[in-house]
């Protein structure tokens, strides 16, 4: 026990040193926990051998970055992005494939070996490049999107490589290595051992069928069911739950867990559930995640490298620059333009967490010697860690020049700039919260609907408003609605203390945003303004106004004139409320409703009174002064000036 | 010298669509001694602050109405704003001497030809004289009347490269405004300002503006 305390120890206390030191430093968390790795493996010899076991269960943190990154894409989504799926991605995997296959023939490998090399160094660094995009706000980029195609197109790809790598095996190297072939053959616990190809043909498509539609059917009722308990944990645990089963699921059947728990969250995408479940993951996937860089790092063998360095970081630099020139043409191909074309480049241009699987799976195939396999092993680490390098020349180099040029053309333009307006946060979907995202939704904004009553986002969703199951008053849940690029947040939920609780953490967390609040009435007004609401109404005045109004109509009072006394009622209250605020505030806690507050409210009123009065003596008056006559014979005067 | 102040009165009911008038103000904006008002903007349910506005009217010397030219007349808030802000003893009447001695101009923009606005044309009338009633508003309250800066046929003004002259020619007006370099006389002559701005703004403006 003291052993695994230890052990987790040293990855903790690496990971927390390093990792905010290299963002401070500018090169991003992934260079850190690959820094921290290094440290405390190769350099230090801190952890040992049971890296590589450390490193198989942190996969599972690509398994469940690939689920997030699902939830994102909506299965329309996907489909509109078929066409770069399949042909860029597709092209970007074959080209690079081949040309690298081509140079390893070249340096007279055998042609199986060759081929088994070039397809392991076509895949790139899914965890490293989407990772590094969402720390760099790079995601929604023409680059970011790009890249991410094609990551995925290489993520579905490692399954045919998985089958085709053991038809490339040497047969000299499989006579040698009876005894790796055992334990290769290991003990997982598989449904389809021995299944013919038609039947295990079946059980794929049976499962993923399965998948598919537990997603959809099941796993709505099983949420719903989950958060009327309204325990905060068992959410959390039935989100691990779907993507511990399904990887469980997919291993099973012999399938990429990955690609499991990436449909499942495409399933997912559209399901009321998807920023709970975001928020709920993401801390996991940060971890494992940064578990798995730092294994990368720390199982670097630096015997090898030393023995060999100028080898391998010569093969390195080969493999990445092939593979940034086929990404170079490929983005002129498919006419992406700018600084978009270099990041594209640059992010894709390593090599990926896959290699590591398939050259391992190459070993139990006897495709490579584990020799030359090591070597191998060494190339893909190392490219993978030279990326965030290639990041740092994107910011540093890249950016500014294309920045200097678009700031010219935006100079050439200025008229013609459309401003780009974020999307609008509303929390609380009720009776009120409704009506602002009606009147928002129909003027074309883009609305995010955020309530914790699983009945309310269901009527939301039959009339086809997108709305989100979920606590607004939890910093995460904001964060995965996007309240980095939100212009503002709408708070209209109607329990007091979450208002002030969700006010108060968007203006400490993100004071740019706006944050547009309903109040209860005039006392929790003042306390909004205190905690720094930018727009602040209380949620019956208008209403009660409106009603008032119509009364003094029915009362035969002209409509315009009870116009113009509305008017003036809500001028006198504003700036009376102004005068209120401030005693209000001065006044001590539990005590600021006290004796001066109420003679300035009842001398408010008398304020009120007057004004309405005024204008039945005929005399100026703020409610209907700009249209009082000029006093009888006032003409007389002004011929007299005309002379 | 103290140079003029130019309270600009800007009122577009429909900004997104304007060609003309909304490229001139935001023209006369950058300008440090313009205070340019969006009329419509600050008071979109046309509750006019009467106090707010006779302020800014008494901190300016020189008054511009902005405006398209709807039915021969100012938009409705404009005529709103008149209604409102030129009240009985602030801009007429007994003690109504707030306005005295500063300079009134209208620029605006129409749809039909300058042909279309005379006698025989399907108009019938001149562009002064159906801004008479604006005319005689500025004499009442004691204020110099400048003939209107116009632009006519405004809807293919910015197809036919009409626009960045006329732009130049505002610029060059409120210069002259600004420092006061206006021959009266000369302008009150004409139908409209533009007909014969070099007899109207001195060669020193002129020279001034090309220099900034």
């Amino acid at each position: 026990m003291t052993e695994y305390f230890l052990q987790a120890f040293i990855y903790l206390a690496a990971a927390v040193i390093a990792v905010p030191l290299a963002k401070r430093l500018g090169l991003g968390s992934v260079l850190g926990y690959l820094i921290a790795g290094v440290i405390i493996g190769p350099i230090t010899h801190l952890v040992g051998e049971e890296t590589t076991t450390i490193q198989h269960f942190a996969e599972f943190g690509v398994v469940m970055m690939l689920f997030l990154v699902g939830l994102e894409l909506e299965p329309k989504k996907l489909w509109q992005m078929r066409s770069r799926l399949l042909g860029m991605g597709g092209l970007q995997v074959g080209l690079s494939a081949a040309l690298l296959a081509a140079i390893a023939l070249f340096f007279s490998q055998p042609w199986k070996a060759a081929l088994a090399i070039g397809l392991i160094f076509s895949l790139s660094s899914t965890a490293i490049v989407l990772q590094t995009f969402e720390e760099k706000g790079l995601t929604k980029t023409e680059g970011g999107k790009n890249a991410f195609s094609v990551l995925l197109m290489q993520d579905i790809a490692v399954i045919p490589m998985l089958a085709f790598i053991p038809v490339l095996a040497a047969p000299d190297i499989a006579a040698s290595s009876v005894s790796l072939k055992e334990t290769a053959a290991h003990h997982n616990v598989s449904l389809v051992a021995g299944l013919p190809a038609w039947g295990y043909a079946l059980v794929i498509v049976a499962s993923v069928g399965a998948l598919v539609l537990a997603g959809h059917y099941l796993s709505r009722p099983l949420f719903r069911y989950v958060a009327s308990s309204g325990l905060r944990e068992i959410f959390v645990a039935t989100a691990l739950l779907l993507v511990v089963g399904i990887a469980a699921l997919m291993n099973l059947v012999e399938l990429s867990p990955a690609l499991g728990t990436f449909l499942a969250g495409v399933v997912l995408a559209n399901s009321e559930f998807r920023h709970e479940l975001e928020s709920n993951l993401a801390p996991f996937k940060g971890l494992l995640l940064g578990l798995f860089f730092i294994t990368v790092g720390a199982g670097i063998n630096m015997q090898i490298f030393v023995e060999q360095y100028q080898l391998i970081i010569g093969l390195t630099v080969l493999v990445m620059v092939v593979k940034g020139l086929v990404l170079m043409g490929l983005a002129l191909m498919f006419n992406i333009k700018g600084a978009d074309r270099w990041l594209f480049a640059l992010s894709l241009a390593q090599a990926g967490e896959f290699g590591f699987v398939l050259l391992s799976f190459s070993i139990q195939n006897h495709v490579f010697t584990s020799e030359f396999a090591s070597v191998m092993q060494m190339v893909v680490a190392l490219s993978m860690f030279l990326t965030p390098l290639l990041f740092i020349v994107f910011d540093r180099v890249v950016v500014p020049r294309f920045r200097r040029a678009r700031q010219q053309r935006d100079k050439d333009t200025m008229h013609d700039d459309i401003h780009e307006t974020g999307e609008v946060i509303i929390a609380g979907i009720g009776r009120f919260g409704q009506i602002v995202n009606r009147l928002l939704t129909a003027n074309g904004m883009k609305t995010v609907v955020l309530d914790h009553e699983t009945a309310q986002i269901d009527n939301m969703r039959k009339i086809d408003i997108q709305s989100y199951y979920g606590d607004t008053t939890r910093p995460e849940l904001l964060d995965t609605a996007g309240i980095e690029h939100a212009a503002m947040v709408v708070v209209a939920i109607d329990n007091r203390e979450s208002i002030n609780t969700l006010v108060k953490h968007i203006k400490h967390a993100h004071p740019t945003v706006k944050v547009l609040t309903r109040a209860f009435d005039k006392g929790h007004s003042y306390e909004l303004r205190l905690l720094g609401a930018d727009y602040i109404v209380a949620e019956t005045y208008h209403s009660a106004l409106e009603l008032g109004a119509k009364a003094l109509e029915m009362l035969n009072i002209h409509p315009f004139d009870v116009e113009q006394k509305r008017h003036a009622f809500c001028q006198i209250e504003k700036e009376a409320t102004e005068e209120l605020y401030e005693t209000w505030k001065h006044g001590s806690e539990g005590q600021r409703f006290d004796q001066n507050y109420r003679k300035l409210f009842i001398e408010l009123e008398g304020k009120i009174k007057k004004a309405m009065l005024e204008d039945r003596l005929d005399q100026h008056n703020s409610s209907e002064r700009g249209w009082t006559p000029p006093p009888k014979g006032y003409d007389e005067d002004l011929k007299n000036n005309e002379r | 010298m103290n140079k003029n102040k130019i309270l600009l009165l800007y009122a577009h009911p429909s900004q997104r669509r304007s060609d003309v008038n909304q490229p001139m103000f935001e023209a006369a904006r950058s300008l440090d001694y313009v205070t340019a008002v969006d009329l419509y903007g600050e008071y979109p349910r046309f509750k006019i602050d009467i106090d707010k506005e006779q302020q800014r009217l008494r901190e300016h010397d020189v008054v511009v109405f902005l405006f398209p030219f709807y039915w021969y007349s100012t938009p409705a808030i404009l005529k709103e704003w008149q209604d409102l802000v030129l009240e009985y003893g602030f801009a007429y009447g007994a003690g109504g001497d707030a306005l005295h001695g500063k300079w009134f101009m209208c620029a605006l923009s129409a749809g039909g030809n300058e042909q279309a606005y005379r006698a025989q044309g399907y108009n019938h009338f001149t562009l002064r004289e159906l801004l008479q009633p604006l005319e005689q508003t500025a004499r009442l309250t004691g204020m110099c009347y400048i003939p209107p800066f116009a632009l006519f046929q405004s809807r293919t003004a910015k197809d036919e490269n009409r626009l960045s002259t006329h732009i130049q020619d505002w610029l060059l007006v409120l210069k002259g405004l600004h420092t006061g370099a206006i021959d009266i006389d000369a302008a009150m002559a004409l139908n409209k300002l533009n007909d014969n701005l070099d007899c109207v703004i001195g060669d020193v403006v002129r020279e001034e503006q090309r220099n900034d």
